[in-house]
C-alpha cells in the first residue's frame, strides 16, 4: 500500500462521517418529534467528532500541513471521497432512517474492524471511541425500521419505498477498488466481501422483523469513492463551507 | 525530585476543582476525564480524554483545565488522548451518588452491557422514587452522554447517563 492510498483510506472514512453528520444536522429544529430532533443532532455530533479524528489522521499521513478544517472546508465536491448514500437528501423521516440504518450496519462492521484489528494505531484509537457510539446509532435506526415497517399501512408502504430507492446506493459499500484491496491486504481495512456478508446478515435480521421486503436489486450506484458525486453534494458543501470560504481567517 | 512531585501535586489540586460544564456539580476528575499529570523536560503536561467523539463540552473543558494549569504553570500544556477510549466505568462512586441526588440515573454495571442498547435486560431505577418501572423515551437526551427516561411509578421524567 502506498502512502497516498493510506491517506485516501483515512479521507474516505472522514468524508463518510462528515457528510452524513452534516445531512443529519439539517434536521435540527425540523424533527418530527422533539426526541428525534435531539437524537439526530446527537448522532450528527458523534459523526462530526469521528470525522475530526479521521481527518487529523489523514492530514498527518498526507504531510502537507492540512488540518481537519482545511480538509473539511477547502475541498470541492470532486475532492470528496464519501459513498453516494450519505449525500442523499434527507427526504422524509423514513428516507432519513433507512439511509441511516443501511449506513450504520456497514459502519458498525467497518468500525469494529478498525477498533480491534487495523494496523493503524491512530485510526484504531478514533475507532475504539467511535464503535461505542455507532452501536447506539445502529440500535436507534434499527428500532425505527421496526416501528415504521411494522407500523401502519402507510408507514410500511413509505419505508418500503425508501428502502427500494436507497438500496442501490448501499451496494457501493462493497465495490472494492485498488485502494480497498491494498488496504485490506495491508491489514488496514477489512476485506469488503467479509463486510458484505456480515452486513447482509445484520440488515436481513432487522428487515424480517420489520416485515419489510429486502430488495432484490443487485446493480449498484458507484462513483463517490472516486469523487464522482450527485449534484446534491455540491449544494450541501456550499452551505457547509460558505463561512470559512468567505472569511478564511475567521476563528472562534 | 521533591520539587517535581510538588509541582505535579499542586496542578492536581487545582485541576480537581475544574467542573464539568454540562454537569456543574461534578468535577472533570470525578468524571474520569483526567488521564494524568506528568512533568516532562520542565513542562507540566495534563492528559485529558474526551467522553464522546463530538462532545461540544470537550473544548470548554480543555480550555478550563488549561486556565487552571496556567495559573501555576504558565508553560504547561493540555494533551487530548483518545486511546484507551473513555468509559463510564471510570466515573467515581462519589460522582454516581451525586448524579442520583441531582436526578440523573448513573450508568449501571459494566459498560459493555449491550442489553441496554436494545431496551431489554435490566431496568434503570428512577433516581427519585427508586422504582424500576421505568421506560426509555429516547436513547439520545439533552447531551451526547445521556438518555431520556420516564418513571412509570412516580411519572417523573429523568435522565440516565448512558453506559459506554
Amino acid at each position: 500500500m502506498t502512502a497516498e492510498q493510506h491517506f485516501q483510506v483515512a479521507l474516505r472514512l472522514g468524508d463518510d462521517a462528515m457528510i452524513l453528520g452534516q445531512r443529519l444536522a439539517e434536521w435540527c429544529g425540523h424533527g418530527p418529534v422533539l426526541e428525534e430532533d435531539i437524537a439526530m443532532s446527537n448522532i450528527a455530533l458523534d459523526l462530526l467528532g469521528q470525522a475530526r479524528g479521521y481527518y487529523s489522521r489523514a492530514g498527518a499521513l498526507e504531510g502537507l500541513g492540512r488540518d481537519e478544517d482545511q480538509l473539511a472546508f477547502f475541498r470541492t465536491d470532486q475532492e470528496y471521497r464519501n459513498h453516494l448514500l450519505v449525500e442523499r437528501p434527507n427526504g422524509h423521516f423514513g428516507d432519513t432512517m433507512v439511509r441511516q440504518f443501511l449506513f450504520d450496519a456497514f459502519s458498525l462492521e467497518r468500525t469494529q474492524f478498525l477498533a480491534n484489528q487495523t494496523v493503524d494505531e491512530d485510526m484504531a484509537a478514533v475507532a475504539a471511541k467511535a464503535v461505542k457510539e455507532v452501536r447506539y446509532h445502529f440500535s436507534h435506526s434499527s428500532q425505527w425500521m421496526l416501528r415504521l415497517g411494522d407500523g401502519t399501512e402507510e408507514s410500511h408502504r413509505k419505508v418500503q419505498q425508501s428502502l427500494d430507492d436507497l438500496w442501490p446506493y448501499a451496494g457501493e459499500f462493497f465495490v472494492a477498488d485498488d485502494i480497498d484491496e491494498a488496504a485490506s491486504l495491508a491489514g488496514l481495512l477489512p476485506d469488503l466481501s467479509h463486510v458484505a456478508h456480515a452486513w447482509h446478515a445484520r440488515v436481513s435480521e432487522v428487515l424480517i422483523q420489520a416485515t419489510l421486503q429486502k430488495p432484490t436489486t443487485t446493480w449498484s450506484q458507484r462513483g463517490g469513492k472516486h469523487g464522482i458525486h450527485s449534484e446534491h453534494l455540491g449544494f450541501l458543501l456550499a452551505e457547509m463551507q460558505v463561512l470559512p470560504r468567505t472569511y478564511p481567517d475567521a476563528a472562534w | 525530585m521533591d520539587n517535581a512531585k510538588e509541582r505535579v501535586n499542586r496542578v492536581w489540586d487545582l485541576i480537581r476543582q475544574v467542573m464539568d460544564p454540562e454537569l456543574p456539580f461534578l468535577s472533570v476528575d470525578d468524571m474520569g476525564m483526567i488521564r494524568g499529570v506528568r512533568l516532562e523536560q520542565d513542562q507540566i503536561i495534563v492528559t485529558l480524554t474526551p467522553t464522546y467523539s463530538g462532545c461540544p463540552a470537550t473544548d470548554v473543558i480543555s480550555s478550563d483545565v488549561r486556565s487552571a494549569l496556567h495559573s501555576v504553570e504558565p508553560t504547561g500544556r493540555v494533551e487530548l488522548a483518545l486511546s484507551p477510549p473513555w468509559t463510564t466505568d471510570w466515573i467515581s462512586d462519589g460522582a454516581r451518588r451525586l448524579m442520583t441526588e441531582h436526578g440523573i440515573a448513573p450508568p449501571e454495571g459494566p459498560s459493555a452491557d449491550r442489553a441496554f442498547l436494545t431496551g431489554q435486560g435490566k431496568s434503570i431505577p428512577c433516581p427519585r422514587c427508586k422504582s424500576t418501572h421505568t421506560t426509555m423515551v429516547s436513547a439520545f437526551g439533552s447531551t451526547a452522554c445521556k438518555a431520556h427516561f420516564t418513571c412509570d411509578a412516580c411519572l417523573e421524567p429523568f435522565e440516565h447517563f448512558k453506559c459506554i
